[in-house]
């Protein structure tokens, strides 16, 4: 039985797709067999993210359709022994994910998994519903601003009511939250919420910080999830976050400023 | 950051104004979650009442559905008039 683990955010652009294909890649890595589903229907991305858009054939609704098995459709990836992805399909109609469909692959991929991450498109339609509603943990993406706060809010309001552990009266859904494109400079000069704040807001457990890093746009630039660059303070923080998933405990890293040296302070920069 | 900045920065930051405005937001949003889903219209229809007689901001009137045990709910009404002296 694979743990479920839906990267949800309600908001768009907060980095799902960059989290979901770090926390699948990490956790691939550390010997999980983990596959990535991607369920933004119409706006595939994932594959770009993970550096294998040369390689779909079948995607996500022909498994549902029964137009492809899984075995010819997911992708495994050519880096990181046990990382599998199956792309979201292109198709404009919105209504191509079924539940009944969408059950019927995740029970497949549970039988032969151990995690499946699901990278839900951003807003509360039929998509993010989809991919909220089987999930047995949720990571949910937040930026330090406030229109990602208020919709991460309403996106933990809908894990504890519209999911399927809610309906069948189950332990809710554990929620984690993942605070990304963090700023400590900002946050020191009282320009940006910090970590204290957001977590007092939104009152759930916190998985990780992941600093604004250009490794991140880099990674995706080249089709490399960023936690393959273990150079960089982002890959670290990732690197992280997946051992505290998996039920570490690790002090939080890159949340205060670096000093800064003599020189360097004196001259700026 | 100079030296004068320093002691001019007595103006709150933006990030605690963040943090105020969206704990009043978020915590309105989840009273609403998780009461029935005519509460809004009725507070608009109060409103709506109320404003027959006086004159009062829609931020004034606050309608709350509360479960009390399994057999009782109760509904509170939390209406600020304005000050008559102003």
């Amino acid at each position: 039985m694979a743990k479920i683990i839906v990267v949800t955010s309600g908001k768009g652009g907060v980095g799902k797709t960059t989290s979901s294909a770090a926390i699948g890649t990490g956790l691939a890595l550390a010997g999980k067999k983990t596959v990535i589903v991607d369920f933004d229907i119409g706006l595939r991305n994932l594959d770009l993210i993970m550096g294998c858009e040369r390689r779909v054939v079948y995607d996500f609704v022909n498994v549902i359709n029964g137009e492809a098995n899984l075995k010819q459709t997911l992708i495994k990836d050519k880096r990181v022994e046990n990382l599998f992805i199956l792309p979201a399909s292109q198709t404009r109609d919105k209504d191509a994910l079924t539940k009944e469909g969408v059950e019927r692959v995740l029970n497949e991929l549970s039988a032969d998994f151990d995690f499946i991450i699901c990278d839900s498109p951003a807003g509360i339609e039929s998509g993010a519903m989809m991919a909220l509603y089987f999930a047995d943990e949720a990571v949910v993406v937040t930026n330090p601003e406030v229109s990602s706060v208020r919709d991460s809010d309403r996106i933990l309001g809908m894990l504890s009511s519209k999911s399927r552990r809610a309906e069948q009266g189950l332990d809710g859904i554990k929620e984690h939250l993942l605070l990304t494109r963090y700023n400590p400079e900002r946050v020191l000069k009282g320009e940006m919420l910090s970590v204290e704040d957001v977590k007092e807001i939104l009152a759930i457990e916190l998985v990780g910080v992941i600093p604004e890093s250009q490794a991140v746009l880099n990674a995706s630039n080249s089709g490399q999830p960023v936690i393959l660059d273990e150079e960089s303070d982002a890959g670290q923080a990732y690197l992280d976050t997946v051992k505290r998933l998996l039920g570490e405990t690790v002090p939080f890293r890159f949340l205060t400023v670096e000093r800064k040296g003599f020189i360097k302070r004196l001259f700026g920069g | 950051m100079s030296l004068l900045d320093y002691f001019r920065s007595t103006k709150k930051n933006t990030a605690s104004t963040a943090k105020e405005r969206l704990q009043i937001i978020v915590a309105h949003e989840r009273k609403r979650r998780s009461g029935p889903d005519y509460l809004p219209q009725l507070e608009r229809d109060i409103l709506e009442v109320i404003r027959k007689y006086v004159d009062i901001p829609a931020d004034q009137v606050a309608v709350s559905l509360e479960q009390r045990g399994d057999e009782l709910s109760v509904l509170e009404l939390n209406i600020t008039f304005p000050d008559e002296k102003r």
